[in-house]
């Protein structure tokens, strides 16, 4: 079938299987291979992108659900326009070591930001709470939890200026 | 022109910016023209024998180019997976090492083990065709644990290993030993389980292969821990394969933690296939293909008795443990519970005589092989469990029994009854770190305050030393390693000053790429952005035995501190010519190079381009070119540990066990980057965490089927689950290396579970528990509290 939809702020149309989930539509089709796959069973979080601005698992999506919808993955995440930066989630990450393998990372960002849009003041239970669909097994998860409240904290200034 | 970053500071990785971005290159990521899909066929039985199989509706099927069994295996004469490690037992008897197919060959022995390989043109077709695959299994029973599997009775794995026992190991001075009990005013006795864990690294395992008609060579892509040994391994002793047509690439690897440092037969399966069907081959296992392929930790039965005299010292420690090796042995799999348990059994105390007893059993599950920590965390449970078992039963405080007993900074170095020799180390130090970190005069304020609210508070304490740095090829040689376990490291420097770095590790989130950069900036004196670290490819780096056991700074880092020194003997000896000067009257400090006393100086970009433009250059004594290697074989083991402090809530309503507070004092030798120490501290600990509340593999007896066989049902640590921990370092420098380090990568998981039981035990001890074996998970904690609420304790 033919699916119509905004990848990354981009218009996309393509011509996919019904039965493909959205993951692998991405990775395999799309060759936007920063969207991971850590499990079979939608635990880990590895996956998760944004659909019209929610954060979603993408390995327990079928493609019909992007028809006409605007899909964000970890290659369209980026700082304000025009600054040639990152997005601010992502330098905290950076500047707060949360990341060490790097394969929850683009899952975690995204769910991150999702946190961070939804709750400007996001409290250390509040982002512990909202990682729990996220799993690392690297990092203890005590520096993406820092990296979190620090990337919200700026996203929270940067939307005062 | 940047910044020289050296040794000490905490720079941002560099490899972050592709991480973050989503522009990683896992081998799953990776594609290549006229690429095939490829699926295993599993053993869905754990103990059966392998009648036969009919390929011909599978081979019918649309799309499948190839199926392969044992039976082709066979008929190509391959080799079995070989095992790295022979070790012997008390009479010098080799272990018992039956072959492991890559592809199963008359029986199954676990669920999982594999059976066929499906090639098709996409995974969708190759499933199907593996749905339509006929094979005929005659049942066995299936014996998955230890105690059950070396009965008389017992389903026999292999017809030429009575009673399942691969080896039975001993260590230590059995005579003595008896003879320190006889004496003893107290004798603690403890029978524990280590749980069996499942490593879970978040990237899945994958492979791809390709082979190149034209030039008769092999490229296998693969989330390897250690490229160099997989080309060995598979190249030499199973495929046949030569080691110059052989190029094994392990590029971007999303976490190991000892689950990637196999040879896997899936690499040698595909490998072998690509040439077979003349096209790259690719498979990306599932989670739950993972959970019954991925090699297992841990997993052992133990017994141990500790033997006192009347003021509390430690006279005698007797360990008698089964240690699972599921039915084949893996990688690296003999050698975890013995030579890596064992030695580790003397802990930080002066315990003088030690004897460890390890029965070595295959039982019908996953071969068990190292994960991170690899026998020191079943060291270090066993011995810090039962010095609290000790404290309690003669009424000493726990913290005193270990003072009682502790190697005194000042005794080091020290030789422990159990082979190794401690080179530095603080022990003291680290726990009075710990004691105040963790605010331990006050904790009876809080453990009131739990009261108050229902709760029972308690702490525990870990204080642990580990060997790290694997190791000494002639010692671990002596032990029944089959290969060296040095390192290398080549330092290119460019005509321009820039460097970059071949190295033998691997890096799969450790942070290498800063770390080995700021090694060089600090030594060369050259900016750290002007150095970028090679590893992960055959091709590309010399040699290299990987990355496993906390090696790649220990190791790896001294090779590359040696490849750096001989850099800059050379360059002494190019900066002498151009100065006109004496070779002895060189000194190089900053990035420059002088004569001793006078305002000549060279800078290391010139004296690059000298060597690389020799015009002005002594050709008749002195190559061009500025490149060096170096390989570094370590002449000990390292010895971080330190003191770990957990603080528990328990709920007695719901039995649920609330970790609240976690302190480590670790010494990890000289630190290159705080924090990047700092992350891997809090990533061990928190596997330690894991296998202590809440991780544990479990098998069915008698079916041999993997209940805990996908993340619904193995439960990892989340973030939710944890408090914010205090680490910090204290550190002696390791006096054998050459900077110092003692390497951090597996402390925390091996200081941690003791910590985390001994704080459970400790909040429930008012009720007469004595131990919990993990995972204290809420229903087993809620039994226990049922058994201890009644009038006299149950157990």
């Amino acid at each position: 079938m033919q699916i119509s939809f905004t990848l990354n702020g981009r218009p996309t149309t393509v011509d996919v299987e019904p039965a493909t989930l959205v993951a692998e539509l991405l990775r395999e089709q799309l060759d936007l291979t920063g969207t991971h796959i850590g499990c079979d069973t939608s635990q880990c979080g590895a996956c998760v992108v944004h659909l019209d601005g929610l954060p979603v698992k993408s390995c327990t999506l079928l493609v019909p659900a992007l028809d006409g919808a605007s899909l964000l993955t970890i290659e369209g995440l980026q700082g304000a326009p025009g600054s040639n930066r990152m997005h601010l989630m992502q330098e905290a990450f950076r500047e707060h070591h949360g990341l060490q393998c790097g394969f929850c990372t683009p899952g975690m960002l995204m769910t991150a930001v999702a946190l961070a849009t939804e709750k400007p003041d996001l409290t250390e239970a509040d982002v512990r709470h909202g990682l729990e669909g996220n799993i690392c097994r690297c990092t203890g998860y005590q520096n993406i939890v820092v990296s979190v409240m620090a990337g919200a904290a700026a996203m929270n200034a940067a939307k005062g200026e | 022109m940047g910044n020289v970053i050296g040794i000490g500071a905490a720079p941002k990785r560099k490899e972050d910016q592709r991480f973050l971005t989503g522009r990683g290159n896992y081998v799953s990521d990776i594609k290549r023209p006229g690429m095939t899909a490829g699926v295993f066929v599993r053993s869905p039985h754990g103990h059966a024998v392998l009648r036969g199989i009919d390929k011909s509706a599978a081979l019918a099927s649309p799309g499948v180019i190839a199926v392969l069994t044992g039976d082709d295996v066979a008929d190509d004469g391959l080799g079995s997976l070989p095992c790295g490690w022979g070790i012997t037992d008390a009479k010098g008897v080799p272990m018992k090492e039956p072959p492991f197919p890559m592809l199963a060959q008359d029986k199954v022995r676990f669920v999982g083990d594999m059976v066929a390989f499906v090639i098709a043109e996409t995974p969708e077709r190759a499933n199907a065709g593996a749905e339509l695959l006929k094979i005929d299994y005659e049942v066995l029973p299936s014996v998955v644990g230890v105690l059950e599997a070396v009965r008389p009775d017992a389903p026999q794995l292999f017809d030429d290993v009575p009673n399942n026992i691969c080896c039975d190991w001993e260590l230590g001075d059995k005579a003595a030993v008896e003879s320190a009990f006889k004496k003893a005013a107290h004798v603690a006795k403890l029978s524990l389980v280590n749980n069996r864990l499942i490593g879970n690294p978040m990237e899945p395992r994958a492979a791809i292969a390709e082979y190149e008609p034209g030039t008769d060579r092999f490229t296998l892509w693969t989330t390897s821990q250690f490229p160099h040994v997989v080309r060995f391994l598979m190249g030499a002793l199973v495929l046949n394969i030569p080691q110059h047509k052989l190029r094994v690439v392990a590029p971007d690897v999303g976490g190991g933690f000892g689950v990637k440092q196999f040879h896997y037969g899936e690499e040698a399966v595909i490998t072998w296939a690509a040439k077979r069907v003349r096209r790259p081959v690719k498979w990306v296992a599932s989670r739950s293909e993972g959970y019954v392929s991925d090699r297992h930790g841990r997993d052992h039965v133990t017994e141990a008795e500790l033997a006192l005299d009347e003021t509390g010292k430690f006279l005698a420690f007797r360990v008698n443990t089964l240690a699972n090796m599921g039915g084949y042995l893996s990688t690296f799999g003999p050698n975890i519970p013995t030579n890596l348990y064992g030695p580790l059994l003397g802990g930080v105390y002066t315990t003088p005589a030690i004897y460890c007893n390890v029965k070595v059993v295959f039982t019908n599950t996953v071969p068990v092989d190292a994960y991170r920590g690899a026998g020191r965390p079943e060291a270090t449970f066993v011995l810090e469990r039962i010095v609290d078992v000790a404290a309690s039963e003669m009424g000493i405080d726990r913290v005193e029994l270990r003072r009682r007993n502790m190697i005194p900074k000042e005794a080091y170095p020290y030789q422990t009854p159990v082979l190794v020799q401690y080179d530095s180390g603080d022990p003291m130090g680290c726990l009075d770190g710990a004691l105040v970190a963790a605010d331990v005069k006050n904790f009876g304020v809080r453990k009131a305050a739990s009261a108050s609210k229902g709760k029972f508070r308690g702490l525990g304490y870990s204080t642990y030393v580990e060997a790290c740095g694997l190791a000494p090829s002639r010692f671990a040689g002596r032990l029944g390693a089959r290969g060296g376990l040095y390192e290398s490291a080549t330092v290119r420097v460019h005509p321009t000053g820039q460097v970059t770095v071949m190295i033998g590790t691997h890096n799969h989130g450790q942070g290498h790429e800063t770390t080995f950069a700021q090694i060089v900036s600090d030594k060369l004196g050259v900016a750290f952005e002007n150095v970028d670290i090679v590893f992960g490819d055959t091709d590309r780096v010399q040699f290299g035995m990987g990355t496993y056991g906390s090696r790649s700074l220990v190791v790896g880092g001294a090779a590359l501190s040696k490849a750096t020194d001989k850099v800059i003997v050379k360059g002494k000896k190019i900066a002498a010519h151009l100065l006109e000067a004496s070779e002895a009257d060189i000194q190089f400090e900053a990035g420059k190079f002088s004569v001793a006393g006078t305002d000549r100086i060279k800078t290391f970009e010139e004296i690059a381009g000298a060597a690389y433009v020799p015009h002005n250059y002594p050709l008749e004594v002195l190559e061009p070119g500025l490149e060096e290697q170096a390989y570094y074989d370590p002449v000990n083991f390292t010895y971080p540990g330190g003191c770990h402090i957990a603080e528990v809530e328990v709920d007695p309503e719901t039995g649920t066990v609330t970790l609240v507070n976690y302190t480590a004092v670790d010494d990890v030798g000289t630190v290159i980057n705080p924090m990047i120490v700092e992350g891997q501290l809090h990533g061990g600990i928190v596997q330690g965490v894991g296998q202590a509340l809440f991780e544990n593999a479990v098998y069915d007896e008698g079916s041999g089927q993997l209940l805990s066989g996908s993340l619904m049902d193995y439960c990892m640590p989340r973030a939710d689950h944890l408090p914010m921990m205090k680490v910090a370092t204290h550190s002696t420098l390791c006096t054998h290396t050459p900077m110092g380090v003692k390497g951090c990568g597996e402390v925390g998981t091996i200081g941690s579970p003791a910590a985390v039981i001994n704080a459970v035990v400790d909040a429930l001890s008012h009720l007469g528990v004595t131990h919990v074996d993990m995972p204290a998970t809420p229903n087993r904690i809620w039994r226990l509290l049922q058994n201890a609420s009644l009038p006299v304790a149950a157990e």
